[in-house]
């Protein structure tokens, strides 16, 4: 039996140990701040604690500001980098896959080349340009630049690339053009990698931090992310509660979609990454 | 691999291409080109007239020994992490893939810290080990060991580390079953008849069909423990105390934006680009060309 | 209802030539097979007509109108796909009405088009369900139903059966041919498996290698093949082809040391000419005075069976007798005069005997 038992142990203790630092802003969020600030921490929540999700929604706490703002923020930028980037990317690649233009490749290659240039790597000439294009604290400035890399791009080639040739061939002898081929079929039936596609762009958008600190700072753009790096920053006088209930709330979006849309997540990961 | 059946036409395609090129253009290759031009400018130190000064901008920055000390850092800190998150995740994997009961159970619960901002990871970590606060951290200081990761470098850098790689382990364990599962059940059956066992026909049989999976997980980590940790480590602690953080990527942000030292950061910012690409051709090298072509 | 007219047609892939000239002429309402190996290029002259592919030179007529730079949609034909090819994530009504929809035929003439082919298809209880929810057979009428709800002036198959099992196949194989003679729809049926060949086709075409190298009625095809290609191609077990000498004024031929007697017919070629004698395995006798040949293999197949024998190393024949005598090492055989084919060895071309009307192939 015990041969059966540790890998059991194992995994439930990996679960407790990815869980734990959940918990523990869970369970922090509810308790004084006094309480918290003298270590005295404890693991279990007190539901009469539970208003302070309340107050930092509404009002925020010091030196960040209400936190439905910054969740708005960041819902507006996760969905429409994960829309904006599934609309630029699956006529794209649509494109490459189904027709045969001059300089296709090269355009292919072009587009392939953005994923070596993270915006790690191209961090000032990248915030010139948009400064030059005044996009600097604006929604716009935000989310354009984030839009364009290749990873949709390529996801979705890999999976045009799965349909079979006599589906294209028996539409063509139905009369469907490009266009009414890319409505009618290639999109209902890549619904399952869409919506894979949607899940991985959208924890994407919302977890953004360097490009927003950047572009952004005007804390009127600030999101959910950027506002708690900020309020941890802060460390006297810190609210910790106030701290924990928004890590916590920070955390709730992305985390549901993943759970929410799990299976077609894993398989959109694992069948187009490689 | 290319489609037998294509449609005519040559406007349509190009129209449908042309707004992706057209951002790829103005937001990652113009600023690329950019990067470049501006590594081999060098400005006055008032900002009023620059010039060209060729390489000079790269032996500048590997002669200065805080930038080869960083070059090591970063080395060490991806090393780490990579390390930590594989390692961990291949034995979680290897784990849930056998034949045990919830299965589906314990992949939902070790999935979803997928979904957790590297920022947010270093929230999350910091308010575990903070000295005063943290559930772990006050408790070491009360066992007696000085914990305190403002204060101390070796234990900011572990801290980071250990943030960084909790975040990516469900990201590994998700390709590392995938890779599992996609080995013939028949092939390890005829292992098991051939008498081979456990470890020994995990290290003969499994390891090796899985290595396509390592070798990508392998560049995928350290690309992610170069840069995507940017947030985690400047949450944490901003790169300090003093130096001890700094990874190759905090120091472009902090001398490019806080410092204003465009040449150097420009240098810098080509030295990844390099990086980046010989990262992408060893995994070229090792997928042959599996993932574009 | 139309018929289709090929003239010259060549493709080319780069540097190689896959079809390499084919004239052909269908009637109006003809069921014409194209059989041949994979790489015979069978594939591509249907593909070609469809006009998923552009012909190098060349023209295609459907109903005396040149269509050779249409596009398939225009063409008015309608294909059936090997791997059925239906739209996964559309009912088996919708499959059927999309190419009308395209057309933009009324919602009423459509229902009435789709539920008349369901109707002949007995897919009239199918039509809500998604393919993925349908048999392999189900899926093989509903890409039939969908041909045929566009009343096409001409139906390409390609290799429509190969996906099923061998019990649908030939259950299938008597549907196409009965709806076929029904609708009176010119087709082109291209196949590998010469059984579907025989029974499907009017008339067949057997490709080899880019040519075509025999057009006629199956029965032409089988009796009178046009060179050893289509011997060993059609038919089965395989024609034995045993390579000999032509010797006494062409009334005979030496096999592997022994002379067999041709007589009466006499052959159009001269004596020492080398030959190849071909003899289906059905039409060889047990003869006690026959040609010795050692036995190597029997088996039984039931109600017949084949006996492999091998003669000096390098000639093998097949025998299939209906049930004969208990095997010994050795069997003797004869070769009846009016079932020997001969063909010459250097061209591989039938050989004619002199004076006699043999059906053109």
């Amino acid at each position: 039996m015990t041969g059966r038992l540790i890998p059991h142990a194992v995994l439930v203790l990996a679960i407790l140990l990815f869980a734990l630092p959940i918990w523990i802003a869970v369970a922090g969020s509810t308790q004084d701040s006094a309480v918290i600030a003298r270590g005295e921490i404890s693991l279990i929540p007190r539901l009469s604690g539970l208003g302070v999700y309340r107050d930092v929604l509404l009002h925020g706490s010091a030196g960040a500001g209400p936190v439905w703002h910054a969740l708005m923020v960041s819902a507006g930028m996760a969905l429409a980098i994960a829309f904006g980037k599934i609309a630029l990317s699956l006529p794209s690649a649509y494109a490459v896959t189904f027709f045969r233009f001059p300089f296709r490749m090269t355009a292919f290659w072009l587009i392939f080349l953005t994923l070596m240039l993270p915006v790690e790597v191209r961090l000032i000439p990248t915030f010139q340009v948009m400064s030059s294009l005044d996009l600097i604290n604006s929604f716009t400035g935000l989310t354009i630049p984030l839009i364009a890399s290749a990873t949709a791009t390529l996801l979705f080639r890999q999976t045009f690339l799965t349909l079979p040739d006599e589906l294209v061939e028996a539409a063509r002898m139905d009369g469907a053009g490009p266009l009414r081929f890319l409505r009618d079929i290639v999109i209902p039936v890549s619904g399952a990698n869409i919506a894979a596609l949607f899940v991985i762009l959208f924890v994407y958008g919302w977890n953004q931090y360097l490009w927003p600190l950047l572009v952004a700072t005007d804390p009127k753009y600030d999101t959910v992310v950027i506002g708690i790096v900020k309020m941890i920053g802060v460390d006297t006088a810190t609210e910790w509660n106030k701290v924990m209930a928004t890590a916590v709330l920070a955390l709730i979006p992305p985390v549901a979609v993943v759970f929410l849309m799990q299976h077609w997540f894993v398989k959109g990961l694992t069948e187009g990454d490689k | 691999m290319e489609r037998r059946t294509l449609f005519p036409g040559r406007l349509l395609p190009a129209l449908l291409i042309l707004p992706q090129l057209l951002l790829t253009f103005v937001f990652f290759l113009w600023p690329a080109a950019q990067a470049i031009w501006s590594s081999a400018m060098r400005e006055d130190a008032f900002g009023t007239s620059t010039e060209f000064v060729g390489l000079d901008n790269f032996a500048d920055l590997f002669a200065d020994p805080l930038y080869l000390a960083s070059i090591g850092r970063t080395a060490l800190f991806c090393a780490c992490v990579t390390a930590l998150s594989m390692g961990a995740a291949l034995l979680l994997a290897v784990l849930a893939d056998g034949e045990i009961r919830g299965r589906a159970f314990y992949r939902t619960m070790l999935i979803w810290p997928y979904a957790v901002a590297p920022a947010m990871a270093a929230v999350l970590w910091v308010l575990m080990f903070h000295p005063q606060i943290g559930l772990v951290g006050a408790w070491l200081n009360r066992i007696g060991i000085v914990w305190d990761y403002k204060l101390d470098g070796t234990q900011a850098m572990a801290l980071v580390i250990l943030a960084a790689a909790w975040k990516q382990i469900s990201y590994n364990f998700i390709f590392f079953l995938a890779g599992l599962q996609a080995i013939p059940k028949t092939i390890v059956e005829a292992a098991r008849i051939d008498g081979s066992r456990g470890v020994h026909r995990f290290r003969t049989i499994v390891l090796p069909l899985l290595m396509p999976t390592v070798y990508f997980l392998l560049v995928v980590n350290l690309v992610y423990a170069a840069f995507d940790t940017f947030a985690t480590i400047y949450a944490v602690n901003g790169g300090g105390p003093a130096q001890s953080t700094q990874t190759l990527v905090l120091k472009v942000y902090l001398d490019g934006v806080v410092n204003a030292n465009i040449g150097s950061s420009s240098a810098q910012s080509v030295v990844l680009m390099a990086g980046v690409i010989v990262l992408c051709a060893l995994q070229f090298r090792f997928l042959g060309r599996k993932a574009v072509t | 209802m139309a018929g289709l007219r090929l003239e010259g047609l060549h493709k080319s892939f780069g540097a190689i030539e896959i079809l390499k000239g084919v004239d052909l002429a269908l009637a109006d309402g003809e069921m014409l097979v194209i059989v041949g190996a994979s790489g015979c290029g069978k594939s591509t002259l249907l593909r070609l007509v469809a006009g998923l592919e552009t012909p190098t030179a060349g023209r295609i007529l459907i109903d005396g109108r040149d269509v050779t730079g249409l596009d398939p949609s225009a063409r008015d034909i309608a294909m059936v796909f090997q791997n059925y090819a239906l739209y996964p994530h559309m009912s088996v009504f919708d499959n059927m009405a999309y190419g009308l929809k395209i057309r933009g035929l009324p919602r009423a003439a459509i229902r009435a088009k789709v539920d008349e082919a369901s109707a002949l298809l007995g897919l009239e209880a199918l039509l809500e369900r998604k393919p993925r929810q349908l048999s392999g057979g189900q899926r093989q009428r509903v890409a039939m139903g969908r041909a045929i709800v566009r009343d096409p002036k001409l139906f390409l198959f390609d290799e429509p059966l190969s996906n099923l099992d061998a019990k649908l196949r030939v259950q299938m194989r008597g549907e196409i041919r009965r709806l076929q003679r029904r609708l009176k729809v010119t087709s082109l049926y291209v196949t590998h498996d010469q059984v579907e060949a025989m029974t499907l086709g009017d008339r067949l075409l057997v490709m080899h290698q880019g040519v075509p190298v025999q057009l006629a009625t199956p029965t032409e095809v089988f009796e009178y093949p046009a060179d050893t290609y289509v011997a060993g191609f059609i038919g089965s077990p395989a024609m034995n082809l045993l390579p000999g000498v032509l010797g006494r004024n062409g009334t005979a031929v030496t096999v592997a040391g022994t002379e067999i007697a041709l007589a009466p017919s006499r052959f159009a070629a001269p004596d020492g000419h080398a030959v190849i004698l071909g003899i289906r395995p059905e039409h060889v006798v047990l003869d006690p005075s026959g040609m010795s040949w050692p036995v190597e293999i029997v088996e039984l197949l039931g109600s017949e069976m084949l006996v492999h024998a091998r003669r000096g190393g390098e000639a093998s024949l097949t025998i299939k007798i209906v049930h004969g005598p208990a095997m010994s090492d050795v069997i003797r055989v004869s070769f009846p005069s009016e079932h020997v084919h001969l063909f010459d060895q250097a061209t591989g071309l039938r050989l004619t005997p002199a004076g006699s009307g043999v059906p053109p192939s």
